[in-house]
């Protein structure tokens, strides 16, 4: 075919590309010599991920303190001012370039993956990430750097009991909480007419469409777990099999409108959804900052407390620069005002304290913020709270991908 | 002149090289990839694993089917939306159709994903539409039309709107309107000139419109992310879920490869149902 | 319909025009149609808008709660935000720049020369266009993770540019075919060598189709989402920030940016408008 004739801009010249195809099989000969270049350099495959398991002696032996650090967390996970980061370079001379480059687990592990397993540096010195299989995932494969608790003093002294020597990492050996939230069940008052007290309520026909669950694996595993009256940190392949069970008959009885990634506030507030699985800080930062009455309950079959850990890559830079900021936000007055902003559970209890003692020397609506953050049991649990909270199921690499399968057959229908 | 003959070589090469090593590599890539066996612990290795094409549309049938139905779903609404509008466009857009063609694309400046989001707060139940439809009593108390398939499919086609339009007005434009009195002179009604006349013209547009709908809208996960709810999912998330949340790279290029296949046999029938070859002759005029 | 009776490119045409050789007056269904339609295209426009006026106290700026203009007073207070937009301005622009210039000789050869390998170009030139954004990104990372390459900045630009450069080669090659080579003779004949000519001659007359590739290139970079996301690495833009803010709350100030970008938008366009009337 030749261009002999004049056409006009784009979509003519498209229907040729498209009308021609059949005339240029030729071309598709040439082409394949291409692909089969292609192919040559792919047959080999990925290479295996795992790096040799790091003693903690060995990396910190010669690493020095470097000047600078740069930290990955999640979205509005610290002020725009980044308060707590300038007192920190005041206080150590330290610079931060800080990073909200987290906005999901699974995919910043995926992110991050590749570059750990050629043992280059992934751009950050620390990270935050929560609790999961992608926190296994990462000890499992080497690639986290066991902390120097030497040089966290802060964290021995003034961290939670409840916040030390988890299922999850045993002796906190790499990691240390940033801040923990509660997922239970949020409901708004303004369309439920009654008090709702535990998950079975979320399968409750009369609100048929009116439901939002979470569309994370575990979280969602966890309220079908606790639902069947199965502690999730104690659960195992029948226990799961039988919860994806009651979450499928959730979903084909109508009751669920859809599974949220995270965005499941704004329906919420609006009415779409009426009640949904939701973490704690949301509710109360939400129900705090816009004078809206969300509810929140730990319900009685129980809840999870899940945490977001600070962490360090082993091909970090800085490590011990890493370490000096774990440290400095483990200052109650640091975590104090970290805790003013997000609104989640801090690691450190004494906060409780100090934010109360600030809304004493407030006034006005700052006061009353502070007031109600300091008494607040979605950012201190009571204990009776605390004793209906359940961990994740701390699984292990190769029980992942069933683990997973099983529960997004239920939330990618 | 051997020099002469080597100049479009040198013209073609950067974009050729950059298309083969980019496009074409990828695709071969992918394709290597998705015939892979292992996990991201022990690495992928090559072992020609045909059977993870089986799995992988036996357990995603239904996903890859209903992305199909809902591509060809907002491809329709986009051709009964576009067509009568490229149609008033061209024939009747005056001397303002460069203003109106301007008024089709000037949503698109905004972001793909912020258009999208912002439909979610529109179309939300009590929201700006839905509940001022309600209190005045135009719509049922319990309506909702966000977490649906029509939800999705309607958000499919208003982001795929233009690439509707703007092929068909391009070949009804440079339409010779002499045509359409000729068949009025012969008797025909607004109907036989319509079918006889005008829409063979418009079929090469049409084509092109529906290639440029369908295609990107069968595979987008987006829409079907934001707007949808349960049984909505399309076969773009899975393929999302699979490579970055799951890092099951073999699965994920395995579906990803179906869909292309699908997507190329579709369009190669569908060239054949429309006749390829008269669409050619109308564009060769 | 209008009134106009003198189009300005087919004047003998124009007042003739098929459908309107009806005598009676009508009803134009067609305009309230048009209008309907468009009407249903600026609704979340509108409401995006909107918002970005709206005197939000939290962080779901989702319902009314009163009229100001502080948020573009701090358009700028994420930092991050800022500092994605300003990579997708980036990236927009170097995609534009690389795609514009290998797209247009890539399209100046399709258009004006044979050559071997021109029709498996054409061909995968049109799979590029056509082919899903699921499978291009997908394919790009499956790539660049068999090779071992870090993804980020270079890898979304290598990305874009892929995408990209087809539209500007059709775009331009669209051009070439339908200028007159006697011009180009007649300059040969004046004795310019074929550097001039392309100079002096053939590039200026390509200028508004380069132009237009290039913007279209710009513009599909800096609305991509999908590729993006897949090849994107520690690198966060615009669109991805916006994604990733769904999960607390998407700030006003995101409001206020889309409604920058669509006001600079509407203006080129508006600036074109006039302009192709002057040209005439």
């Amino acid at each position: 075919m030749r261009d002999h004739h004049p056409r006009p801009a784009l979509p003519p010249a498209l229907h040729r590309g498209m009308t021609q195809a059949r005339l240029s099989r030729r071309g598709m000969l040439q082409l394949s010599g291409l692909a089969a270049a292609g192919f040559a350099l792919s047959a080999c495959g990925i290479g295996g991920q795992k790096s040799e398991a790091v003693d903690a002696e060995d990396f910190w032996a010669g690493k020095e303190e470097t000047g600078h650090l740069r930290f990955a967390n999640w979205p509005l996970y610290m002020d725009s001012e980044r308060t707590q980061l300038k007192k920190f370079t005041e206080a150590t001379g330290i610079t931060v370039d800080y990073k909200e480059d987290v906005q999901e687990n699974a995919s910043f592990f995926g992110k991050i993956q590749p570059r750990l397993a050629n043992g280059d540096s992934i751009g950050y010195d620390m990270m935050v990430l929560t609790n999961g299989m992608e926190l296994a995932k990462l000890i499992a494969l080497g690639y986290l750097a066991p902390l120097d608790h030497a040089r966290l003093p802060n964290f021995a002294e003034h961290a939670g009991e409840l916040y030390k020597d988890p299922d999850y990492d045993p002796g906190n050996t790499y990691t240390v909480p940033y801040a923990s939230g509660i997922t239970g069940i949020a409901y708004n008052p303004d369309f439920v007419d009654r008090e709702i007290t535990s998950i079975a309520d979320l399968w409750d026909p009369a609100f048929e469409g009116k439901v939002g669950m979470f569309a994370d694996p575990q979280e969602i595993a966890n309220f079908g777990l606790l639902r069947n009256g199965v502690n999730p940190a104690e659960s195992g392949m029948s226990d799961w099999e039988e919860a994806a069970d009651a979450l499928r008959e959730q979903r084909e009885a109508g009751i669920v409108r859809a599974y949220y990634e995270q965005d499941f506030i704004q329906p919420l507030t609006n009415g779409d959804i009426w009640m949904a699985m939701a973490w704690s800080g949301d509710i109360f930062q939400q129900n705090a900052e816009e004078g809206t009455n969300l509810q929140f309950v730990v319900p009685t079959e129980g809840a999870t407390l899940w945490t977001d850990l600070m962490m360090i890559p082993v091909t970090s830079e800085a490590p011990v620069d890493a370490l000096e900021l774990m440290n400095f936000l483990y200052r109650p007055q640091i975590a104090a005002g970290l805790t003013e902003y997000i609104g989640y559970v801090p690691p450190v209890p004494e906060t409780q304290r100090l934010l109360r003692e600030r809304a004493e020397d407030a006034s006005g609506d700052d006061r009353e913020y502070l007031e109600e953050l300091s008494a607040s049991p979605l950012v201190f649990p009571s204990d009776a709270d605390y004793d209906k909270l359940h961990s994740y199921v701390t699984l292990a690499p190769e029980e992942q991908e069933d683990f997973n399968s099983l529960f997004q057959a239920v939330t990618q229908s | 002149m051997v020099k002469r003959k080597l100049v479009p070589y040198l013209l073609a090469l950067p974009g050729w090289s950059w298309l083969a090593l980019f496009f074409v590599a990828p695709i071969a890539g992918m394709l290597a990839l998705s015939l892979t066996t292992g996990d991201v612990i022990t690495g992928f290795r090559q072992t020609f694993h045909v059977a993870n094409y089986v799995d992988a549309i036996a357990t995603y049938w239904e996903q890859i089917s209903r992305s199909l139905l809902y591509g060809g779903s907002a491809t329709v609404v986009c051709l009964l939306l576009g067509f009568p509008m490229a149609y008033w466009i061209a024939f009747r857009g005056g001397k303002h159709k460069s203003t109106y063609l301007l008024l089709i694309l000037l949503p698109f400046f905004v972001s793909f994903v912020l258009r999208t989001i912002s439909w979610k707060f529109t179309l939300s139940d009590n929201g700006v539409v839905l509940g001022t439809l309600k209190s005045i009593g135009l719509a049922p108390d319990d309506l909702a039309v966000l977490n649906s398939a029509p939800a999705v499919v309607l958000g499919l086609a208003y982001n795929f709107l233009p690439f509707m339009v703007l092929p068909i007005y391009a070949v009804l434009e440079r339409m010779d309107p002499r045509l359409v009195e000729a068949a009025y002179d012969l008797y025909a009604t607004r109907t036989q000139a319509f079918l006889r006349v005008i829409l063979p013209i418009a079929l090469p547009g049409v084509f092109a419109g529906g290639l440029m709908t369908f295609i990107p809208t069968s595979a987008d996960y987006v829409n079907a992310s934001v707007l949808g709810g349960t049984h909505n999912t399309m076969v773009g998330n899975i393929i999302r879920t699979e490579y970055l949340v799951n890092n099951a790279y073999p699965t994920a290029a395995a579906i990803t490869f179906t869909l292309m296949g699908l997507l190329l046999l579709g369009i190669f029938s569908y060239a054949r149902a429309l006749g390829t070859e008269r669409v050619m002759e109308v564009q060769a005029r | 319909m209008s009134t106009d009776t003198a189009h300005p490119v087919r004047p003998d045409t124009t007042p003739r025009a098929a459908p309107a050789a009806r005598p009676r007056r009508r009803i134009d269904w067609g305009k309230y149609f048009t209008w309907a339609v468009l009407a249903w295209l600026f609704v979340p426009i509108t409401f995006m808008i909107a918002f970005s006026f709206n005197d939000v106290s939290g962080r779901h700026n989702v319902r009314w709660e009163g009229f100001t203009l502080r948020w573009y007073g701090q358009a700028f207070a994420y930092r991050d935000l800022t500092e994605a937009l300003l990579y997708s301005l980036a990236i927009a622009l170097l995609t534009m720049l690389i795609a514009g210039i290998i797209g247009s000789l890539l399209g100046l050869a399709l258009g004006r020369h044979r050559f071997h390998g021109k029709n498996s170009t054409n061909v995968v030139m049109f799979a590029a266009i056509s082919a899903p954004e699921v499978v291009i990104g997908a394919a790009l990372l499956s790539l660049f993770l068999l090779a071992g390459v870090k993804a980020g900045f270079v890898t979304i630009v290598i990305a874009h540019v892929m995408f990209t450069v087809s539209f500007v080669a059709i775009t331009v090659r669209a051009r070439v075919i339908t200028l007159d080579p006697k011009l180009e003779e007649a300059a040969r004949d004046l004795g310019a060598g074929p550097w001039t000519t392309f100079r002096l001659v053939t590039l200026p007359m390509l200028t508004p189709a380069i132009m237009a590739g290039g913007l279209l290139a710009f513009a599909l970079s800096i609305d991509d989402y999908i590729i993006t996301s897949f090849v994107s690495g520690e690198v966060t833009t615009f669109p991805l920030w916006i994604w990733g803010s769904t999960r607390v709350g998407i700030p006003p100030q995101v409001n206020v940016m889309g409604t920058l970008i669509f006001v600079v938008g509407v203006l080129l366009a508006v600036v074109n408008v006039i302009v192709a009337r002057r040209r005439r």
